[in-house]
């Protein structure tokens, strides 16, 4: 495929390839990868259709400004490998990025193709050339700067974590990263489903860091294990970065919400994506049974999504969305919300949950809701819902996940009063260089923005580690 | 012939050493090539081997079925306060248990759990020996006990909550208190921290269900009997089973003598991430584990925690009994 004997006419006439994945019917009964990825003809029709616009307007809307006209024309080329790397200089995760990422509101929403046809399926291709590189076995470690002889201590092994982590070691700089829970990852491991993301994947990448000579502490919880008041003062490090994550979930504070058959959505995440609960007796840990049963999720993000599909994976017989407002107004990728129609989800929309309900040894077995229909815009612009009068009626469930967000996680404020946070309990920063009001200390990701996503995260963690390093070398200077 | 053998032997002579320089580029090739298909064929349960294991010190038992494990945890073993607990996973496929701190050695760099053998990761803990390890400790967690000078402060351990109820005791003491220890158990044999408990208590009491030793009866009875006596007594703390703990807030709520009991709801990441330890206090939802563990005994809905640790009874037992299955396959063998 010449890519010089290509007119743009004939590289518009190119129709988008499609993502192969796994039929509905089989993948909604296993937990592997829905997305099998593109072949690599798929994936060089698909980098033609990029016409190489002069200004590319998909790069602006990257958080991390990946250079996606050039590494897509590589592709195009037959250069996989070398389209992996110009990714690379960017983002240290595309494998992850290309399968979860919402390319559709970022890059690949500002792709001029969008004005007469569908966009340039950026975050396939992305995925593609990571995938690509991994599997062959290509994977090149970065070049690691002379050492600075500065320690820097990284509390949280999720995506803003690492993506700092890794710009810093890259820079000289002695890198630990300290973990919560006994694997490495963060939301990576504990929240995203398998199905969506093999843990495989996330452990490659961090088996990478480790080469780059990042060390890695689990089981290290910042605030109860160690304090970051420690790691400065005790500990030598010279800067700490916080990306904690989004910590304690939110219930809805209706009557019922203790009953049995009642969780997180993290809670619920937790036990079937790092505790492998779907494989449970192999893994000691169990999950609710939910052979034949009915489950409602009450949320409408990609958490929601995910755990409904979850779900759905472990037997239950109806798998719902019950959601305040309506379609268009939930907030998770239209892939996954197509992938979850696919799968057999039924969306229950304009439903407000007013009670769960149980039996005499406290097992749910209802939610009473109440119809909403849309009014009036709210602040927001968004039609606000409104109860439909007398509509109450119970929802027969047997098992129910709360899924509408997170709070903070208290134990930095509590343990580090010096810090800063806002009236949410999120971390206040200086949005520039990721400062928070301690100095040396740095944050980014959930516990500055409130529950975001993992490209956001990573894009805070960036730039959090360019003013650490210039912060850390000046001080040397002077 | 000679002259013209000459530069054939030596072309032979190149061939044959072109020829193993080859074989050998191939070998090593295919070596390198293997090893990284190894490498890249990781299953998620042999990268976990790399991670850290937490070495065992010394292991005994107390009493049956009831032991004392020791584990190298540096980290916690300087920062936790009476109160607190852990997280333990045994082995890669094990869940996380909560577990007390019963006591720590910063000299050592080491901290104490003791550990009745109930579900499979308690049995399985319960078989560990000085000089085996366990995958994951992390902690301290949870809040720690408040101390202060209440005047009089009575301990209550029922079986093996007699393991939190010393730590606390330890420090009730240290913070001036006059302090009662009531150490209840089934029977005689299943007392356990006997000597530890009378050296940091004012006054020390054993009860036995059996009457096999000391007061014949609950803790509950040893408590009331106290009441009685007319002695004033400022603050009750309570470990142990919950119907134990329940029957201990209803004696001293008509008292109004401030009484907290440490729960133990199921937990799973035991950081405040999952919130499967909600409890419900003055009808409000706590987190076990970032709230508590410890809560005013008059305000905590103890039907509710008995009722949510039971969701997943049937799976606790099926693993019981395929553990002990297996145990009792590999002493016959």
């Amino acid at each position: 495929m010449e890519q010089q004997s290509i007119t743009t006419k004939e590289r518009l006439a190119i129709p988008r390839q499609i993502m192969p994945a796994q039929e509905p019917e089989g993948r909604n009964k296993n937990f592997k990868e829905v997305n099998l990825g593109y072949t690599p003809e798929l994936a060089q029709q698909e980098a033609l259709r990029c016409i190489q616009c002069k200004d590319p307007a998909c790069i602006k809307g990257c958080p991390v400004n990946i250079k996606i006209d050039q590494f897509i024309k590589m592709i195009a080329d037959g250069n996989f490998l070398g389209a992996a790397k110009k990714i690379k200089e960017d983002n240290v995760l595309p494998a992850v990025c290309g399968r979860v990422c919402p390319q559709e509101d970022q890059c690949e929403k500002l792709c001029i193709l969008t004005k007469k046809r569908e966009s340039v399926a950026i975050g396939n291709l992305e995925r593609f050339a990571a995938d690509y590189e991994r599997e062959t076995g290509n994977i090149e470690l970065p070049v690691v700067q002379a050492s600075t002889g500065k320690k820097v201590a990284i509390i949280g092994s999720g995506p803003a974590g690492l993506s700092c982590a890794n710009d810093l070691a890259q820079l000289g700089h002695a890198v630990t990263v300290f973990e919560a829970l006994h694997e490495l990852g963060g939301v990576l491991m504990y929240g995203i489903p398998e199905f969506r993301l093999p843990k495989a994947i996330v452990q490659t990448e961090i088996d990478g860091m480790k080469k780059l000579g990042i060390i890695f502490v689990p089981n290290a919880v910042a605030g109860r294990s160690i304090t970051v008041d420690e790691l400065l003062q005790e500990e030598g490090f010279d800067a700490v970065f916080i990306g904690v994550g989004a910590g304690l979930p939110w219930f809805m504070g209706i009557p019922g919400e203790n009953l049995v058959g009642v969780y997180s959505a993290n809670e619920f995440l937790t036990r079937v994506n790092l505790m492998k609960s779907y494989d449970f007796p192999e893994n000691d840990t169990p999950i609710f049974n939910c052979q034949g049963k009915n489950v409602a999720v009450f949320g409408g993000g990609n958490t929601a999504m995910d755990a409904v599909r979850t779900a759905k994976r472990l037997g239950a017989e109806h798998a719902y969305i019950v959601y305040r407002r309506s379609e268009a107004e939930m907030p998770a990728r239209k892939e996954e919300v197509h992938h979850a129609r696919e799968e057999g989800i039924e969306f229950l929309m304009l439903m407000n949950p007013l009670e769960f309900v149980g039996n005499d040894q406290q097992w749910l077995t209802g939610a009473k809701c109440l119809k909403m229909e849309l009014g009036e815009p709210d602040d927001s612009g968004r039609r606000r819902p409104v109860p439909i009068k007398d509509s109450e009626f119970i929802l027969p469930i047997d098992m129910a996940v709360i899924s509408i967000g997170n709070g903070s996680n208290p134990l930095i404020k509590q343990t580090t009063p010096d810090i800063d946070v806002s009236k949410r309990d999120t971390i206040v920063v200086d949005m520039n260089t990721m400062a928070t009001s301690k100095e040396n200390v740095y944050a980014g990701g959930d516990i500055v923005t409130g529950g975001a996503t993992v490209i956001l995260a990573m894009g805070a963690g960036r730039t959090a580690a360019a003013a650490i390093h210039e912060k850390l070398m000046n001080t040397t200077a002077n | 012939m000679d002259e013209n053998q000459q530069p054939r032997k030596q072309l032979r002579e190149k061939t044959l050493f072109a020829t193993r320089f080859l074989y050998w580029l191939f070998i090593v090739y295919n070596v390198k090539f293997l090893s990284r298909q190894k490498m890249s064929g990781k299953s998620p349960s042999s990268y976990e081997i790399e991670e850290p294991m937490y070495k065992i010190v010394s292991a005994q038992f107390l009493a049956e079925n009831i032991k004392k494990i020791e584990i190298e945890a540096p980290r916690i073993a300087k920062k936790r306060k009476a109160g607190q607990f852990v997280m333990i996973r045994v082995g890669q496929t094990g869940e996380r248990i909560p577990l007390t701190i019963a006591g720590s050695d910063t000299e050592k760099g080491t901290i104490s759990i003791i550990v009745q053998g109930m579900g499979k990761s308690t049995r399985e803990l319960n078989r560990k020996e000085a000089g085996d390890a366990i995958n994951d400790i992390v902690g301290p967690l949870g809040a720690p006990s408040h101390i202060e000078n209440f005047g009089t402060a009575i301990s209550i351990g029922g079986g093996v909550g007699a393991a939190i109820a010393y730590p606390t005791a330890v420090a009730l003491k240290e913070a001036g208190n006059y302090v009662i220890t009531i150490n209840g158990a089934r029977s005689k044999e299943l007392v356990i921290l006997e000597e530890e408990m009378k050296a940091v208590s004012d006054e020390a009491y054993i009860t036995t269900d059996d009457g096999s030793y000391g007061f014949h009866g609950f803790v509950t009875q040893k408590l009331q009997q106290l009441i009685d006596s007319g002695k004033q007594i400022d603050y009750v703390l309570a470990i142990g089973p919950i119907p134990m703990m329940k029957a201990i807030a209803e004696v001293t709520r008509p008292y109004n003598i401030p009484t907290v009991v440490s729960l133990n709801p199921i937990m799973v990441d035991g950081t405040g991430m999952c919130g499967g330890c909600r409890v419900t206090v003055n009808n409000e939802i706590k987190f076990a584990c970032v709230d508590g563990p410890e809560f005013d005994a008059h305000q905590v809905d103890f039907k509710n925690l008995i009722d949510r640790n039971k969701i997943y009874l049937p799976e606790e037992k099926q693993s019981a009994e395929a553990f002990v299955h297996k145990c009792n396959l590999q002493k016959q063998l």
